[in-house]
């Protein structure tokens, strides 16, 4: 089987390469994607099962420019209408979709448009995910900081003047266990005012216990609803069980914490179906839990570290473009977030249309904020980046950028209560 | 006109529009005040949370009342906890309440609203809750201490107007205190018609911030504010709500 993802890497051993060979070619090996593993929680939720069955039963190419219409004249969303929006009947409607999208936006969000920063604490991971830089397969340099090194990287950033901040890790329960990633959120809470976690899911009470270290926003992607192609990307480890991922910010809203932020990894499989599943796994939870708050994002495949050729397929800007337009106007009081894998040109047109959240100063590295941010060489060793970004912009010319396009940037719209 | 002033807590302001914190800018808040003669400002607490160079707390001119608002509460306990932080930060005394548990609406809770205003109303808050139109939830505020009362008219930011309508006049027709509609004025006119049913003040803030002229449309509310009130004092004519009304009584045939 040939396909863009996978990549030998001549440091593996050659058991190693026989085994990653064995997960790649031979699916009988692999475990069973439904199962869960021991300590994983399960709940009782039906989310799952109503959002894939309206995505199994989607199929974009039944939409007529009659019924993207329909959709656009509707005053209020509906699954059905949003499904038109999504299906390829919508395309030459992108500039009208744009236009009805804006005034949503608008109405619940003004002209504000917030700004954060990632901060990737840790690169090591127990998955092979076959498209991810981090993946345990992938040769680059690991690296988990300590907490001083952490508080460091903190000071910078918050020195930048940036207050909501993103803690990261690689998917590493055994390198960076639960407690570690607590007492990052506890030295966050002294430099920031926002703090949100994008890690490995956990259970209800590892929620629990982070919110109390500070912690409030958990963001998870499914990568991709589709279970039969989830389990052909995601060979290995704990990432492979795609139910207890599906779950998590579920978990996260019973553990406590305010909000929680979803995605599909775009191009991965039939975006218009994992963009379908996407606002439908929102959409079904802010019924079950309406006082969380929820948020989108939308990242495309971006190349790797010793991968280059890992591209978004299909999606293009004017597919992404479409289906945030299309989150917005079925989804108007969601936050809808873009990350720096997209151009600053990009950035700078969708936040007049849909987007209420990006980020700046990024990078995607392991301790690397002060030699990026200064641009001069500390000598302190650095762990490898998860993906290419494409906006470097930093929190400064951010701000500057944002504010030129009369739009209002924001640092911070939160208390932890 | 001069001497009709509204009172809130035993304060009294002129200006019968008050800015509402959902989207601000600091263009907003200027127009607001003036342009539209705004004498109080909502400010998010949560918002005013910044080390941001661009404070808000730093551009309220001299003169404005500040009502710290607690949006971000989900229920009593947390907007008493953000109410007793505005006071910390100098935001004064006076809170508007606003409990929500719903993030796609944003409609208020009532119930834990009263609970709220009265643990603030015996601290010495003035609080003026926004609530959802019912009678009775009003009456357990004025019981719990609100120094004002704050129904919406529709969906926050929604820009509908006055959905609401019926049951905003019940409750300026029972409640003795400041009737202040908030939330979904979208038009000077609908801003007009609340005023002009007896209406103490106008909450606004998404129909100015997405305007097109920020100080042309803070200008036409300040207008249609004065106006509705002048029409409300002045009393309005007879209005009839169905068909015409027979120039002769229809009893004019009895002799005595």
């Amino acid at each position: 089987m040939k396909n863009q993802f996978f990549v030998d890497s001549g440091h593996l051993s050659p058991t190693a390469l026989a085994q990653k060979h064995r997960l790649e070619t031979d699916p009988t090996c692999r475990k069973d994607p439904m199962t869960y593993l021991p300590g994983m929680e399960q709940i009782e939720s039906d989310i799952r099962s109503s959002v894939m069955e309206q995505m199994n039963a989607y199929d974009g190419t039944r939409y007529t420019a009659r019924d993207v219409k329909a959709a656009l004249a509707h005053d209020t969303c509906s699954i059905e209408d949003f499904k038109a929006l999504l299906s390829p009947a919508a395309e030459p409607f992108l500039e009208e979709m744009a236009q009805r999208a804006r005034l949503e936006t608008g109405k619940h969000f003004g002209n504000t448009v917030y700004l954060f920063t990632p901060l990737y604490i840790a690169n090591y991971c127990e998955n092979y995910c076959v498209y991810c830089g981090f993946n345990c397969y992938n040769h680059i340099r690991r690296m988990k900081l300590t907490m001083e090194q952490i508080e460091h990287e903190m000071q910078v950033i918050a020195d930048s003047g940036m207050e909501e901040i993103l803690i990261l890790t690689g998917e590493s329960r055994r390198q960076s266990d639960v407690s570690y990633i607590g007492e990052a959120c506890k030295l966050a809470r002294k430099y920031f005012r926002m703090v949100g976690l994008e890690i490995y899911p956990v259970n209800t009470e590892e929620y629990r216990y982070l919110h109390e270290c500070g912690a409030d926003y958990v963001t998870v992607f499914q990568e991709t609803y589709d279970p039969d192609k989830y389990e052909t990307l995601h060979l290995l480890g704990h990432k492979r069980v795609f139910p207890y991922r599906f779950d998590a910010q579920e978990r996260a809203l019973m553990g406590g914490m305010r909000g929680v932020a979803f995605s599909a990894l775009l191009g991965l499989a039939d975006f218009r179906k994992d963009a379908l599943a996407s606002a439908l796994h929102v959409y079904y939870l802010q019924r079950k839990y309406p006082h969380a708050e929820m948020s989108l994002s939308c990242p495309r495949l971006r190349p790797i570290r010793n991968n280059e050729k890992i591209h978004p397929s299909d999606v293009h800007e004017k597919q992404l473009c479409q289906i945030l337009c299309a989150y917005r106007i079925f989804l108007p009081f969601v936050g809808i977030t873009v990350s720096s894998r997209e151009s600053a040109q990009f950035r700078n047109g969708i936040v007049k249309i849909a987007a209420t959240k990006i980020s700046a100063g990024v990078s995607t590295g392991i301790g690397d904020h002060e030699s990026k941010y200064s641009g001069k060489e500390t000598g302190g060793a650095q762990g490898d980046e998860q993906f290419e970004i494409d906006d470097s912009r930093s929190l400064d010319n951010m701000y500057r950028d944002i504010a030129g396009e009369g739009l209002q940037p924001v640092l911070n719209d939160y208390l932890y209560v | 006109m001069d001497n009709d002033k509204l009172i809130i807590g035993g304060h009294a302001f002129h200006s019968r529009f008050i800015l509402g914190s959902g989207k601000y800018s600091l263009h907003l808040i200027e127009a607001a005040v003036k342009y539209a003669g705004a004498e109080i400002i909502t400010l998010a607490v949560r918002r005013a949370n910044t080390k941001e160079q661009e404070n808000i707390l730093d551009y309220i001119p001299e003169g404005v009342t500040l009502l710290p608002n607690t949006s971000g509460a989900r229920n009593a306990e947390e907007a008493v906890r953000i109410a007793r932080l505005a006071r910390e930060l100098g935001c004064g005394n006076f809170v508007k309440i606003e409990i929500m548990r719903d993030s796609k609406y944003l409609l208020p809770d009532n119930p834990e609203t009263v609970k709220a205003t009265e643990i603030l109303a015996k601290e010495g808050f003035v609080v003026m809750p926004y609530m959802y139109p019912d009678l009775n939830t009003a009456r357990d505020l004025m019981h719990a201490g609100a120094a004002a009362v704050m129904p919406l008219a529709s969906p926050i930011g929604s820009n509908k107007g006055l959905a609401t309508k019926e049951f905003i006049q019940i409750l300026i027709d029972e409640i003795d205190l400041p009737i202040i509609v908030d939330a979904g004025i979208g038009r000077p006119s609908q801003a007009c018609e609340a005023m002009e049913m007896g209406a103490a003040a106008i909450m606004a803030n998404t129909a100015l911030a997405t305007a097109g002229d920020l100080p042309g449309m803070a200008s036409a509310f300040r207008h249609a504010i004065e106006a509705g009130r002048q029409a409300y004092l002045a009393g309005l004519g007879r209005v009839l709500s169905r068909g015409a009304s027979a120039s002769d009584p229809l009893t004019g045939f009895l002799r005595d």
